[in-house]
């Protein structure tokens, strides 16, 4: 199986056997990840990343697993992008970095500016993130943790919080029913997972539930995916007042947790898991923070071919 | 009645008769046809004229034969329409609009926020779907959204 040149644009261009792929290449590259063995894979490779929208902990991550690999990293960070490239169009910019790096990863506030530029970059183009639309590297670090820390075939997951604008829980869900989850969605009535979702989910043969509590539902799943509610999404405070209670993961919680849960949430949290959970078995999520590392690794060696 | 008719939709000796296009949509025709005050050849439309099968619009392009692709863009708007070519007052060619699988450059995508509503350098691009339930549907194939209605809105 070659990646090489290969665009990692939207989970949904990914097979189940090619996701595979790219985990055990995670997965292998993990020690190097940790620091604990040197790898000069990416030597005399440059990587540029071009973020016109700021996401301090996305850059770091594609930073550190090009350092990791012995690449060169070209730090166009968000405030250089604009002043640099003074009115040009996004596709004049990639057509010139393109000669400067042998891969781009963009994020762009644009929805399908990732496909776009593909189209004009004669290098592999890696979406760190455009619009609302697709972050297709935090899901591939999501599925890399899952099959960590718990496993992905017929996997039992609950999904929290905001479901309806959470890019991240849409295309993890698509990503899950390849390999033939349970999925329980847990969120209040206005942030419930868009209906042409469940829709495509349950074309896939998905068994889905919907709850607005997490007691319900929390001794029955192997994973609980936390997310973000924001404040904003609700006119009433005082509706929020009561969501923000009923989507909190407490110790007290936890009392009636299978002792085999494992708790992810794609940072950063507000106050969705109380900091008493950190320290106990159940919480994943920091270290699911590094494991974006080894997995933005295996894809930067697959698409500049150093790995075939 | 029949040659009434004939009266108000003259023959045209070599061209393009779109025909049993959607009451109030021959305009859109032209827009989808990208045909504009620039365009040189002798164009005549009839709208809302009493057909067979109800009103219908007429257009017809003298001097100029389209190609199929170009007309074929007609049945985002209007599926029952017909193409005749006409050659030495005959039609030498009827044939039925078909929908085509993809179109770019003819339809603006409805998402504020997608790349084909900027200033970039590209068209639009949309996959074109037809089922049973939603018609026709038009799926950007930047930002992915659908649009299911509206489409003579959208054009560009
Ligand atoms: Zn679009």
């Amino acid at each position: 199986m070659s990646f090489k040149n290969r665009n990692v644009i939207s989970m949904k261009d990914f097979s189940r056997k090619e996701i595979n792929y790219i985990l055990d290449t995670a997965e292998k590259l993990e020690p190097v990840a940790r620091g604990k063995k040197r790898s000069r894979l990416l030597d005399g490779k440059i990587i540029a990343l071009l973020f016109f929208e700021p996401s301090t902990r996305t850059r770091l991550s594609f930073e550190s697993a090009a350092q990791r690999l012995g690449g060169q990293v070209l730090n166009l960070g968000s405030v250089e992008a604009s002043s640099v490239m003074k009115g040009e169009n996004l596709a004049d910019t990639i057509r010139v970095i393109s000669k400067y790096a042998d891969l781009i990863v963009l994020r762009h506030p644009l929805d399908g500016s990732a496909r776009m530029a593909a189209e004009f970059a004669s290098v592999p183009i890696i979406n760190g993130g455009d619009g609302s639309l697709h972050h297709p590297t935090q899901t591939f670090l999501d599925l890399y943790t899952i099959r960590r820390e718990s496993h992905l075939e017929g996997l039992k997951i609950a999904m929290a919080g905001d479901l309806k604008y959470g890019r991240t829980v849409h295309s993890l869900c698509h990503a899950l029913s390849l390999y033939g989850a349970e999925i329980t969605l847990v969120s209040p009535p206005e942030l419930r997972m868009p209906q042409e979702i469940i829709r495509d989910l349950q074309k896939n043969n998905i068994r889905i539930r919907e709850t607005d509590a997490l007691e319900e539902i929390i001794g029955d799943v192997e994973v609980l995916y936390m997310t973000r509610v924001q404040r904003e999404r609700f006119p009433d405070p005082e509706e929020y007042e009561k969501v923000k209670n009923k989507l909190k993961v407490t110790g007290d919680l936890l009392k009636n947790a299978d002792p085999s849960l494992k708790i992810l949430h794609p940072l950063p949290r507000v106050n969705e898991i109380s900091p008493e959970v950190d320290s106990t078995p159940y919480a994943c999520y920091f270290e699911q923070a590094f494991y974006g590392v080894p997995t933005r690794m295996a894809l930067l060696a697959l698409a500049t071919g150093v790995i075939e | 009645m029949k040659e009434k008719r004939d009266l108000k939709i003259q023959a045209i000796e070599n061209g393009t008769v779109i025909d049993h296009i959607k009451a109030g949509q021959a305009l859109n025709v032209l827009r989808i046809l990208g045909i504009s005050s620039a365009f040189r050849a002798t164009i005549s439309f009839v709208m809302n004229a009493p057909g067979a099968a109800g009103i219908k619009d007429v257009v017809k392009i003298e001097g100029k034969e389209l190609s199929v692709e170009e007309l074929n863009r007609i049945a985002l708007i209007s599926p029952k329409a017909t193409i005749n070519i006409i050659r030495d007052f005959k039609v030498v060619q009827k044939n039925k609009v078909v929908l085509p699988s993809y179109v770019e450059g003819v339809v603006r995508c409805i998402n504020p926020n997608c790349i084909s509503n900027s200033s970039e350098p590209i068209k639009s691009k949309f996959s074109v779907l037809q089922s049973e339930e939603e018609g026709v549907t038009l799926n950007c194939l930047y930002c992915e959204h659908v649009i299911s209605e509206n489409i003579a809105e959208n054009l560009l």
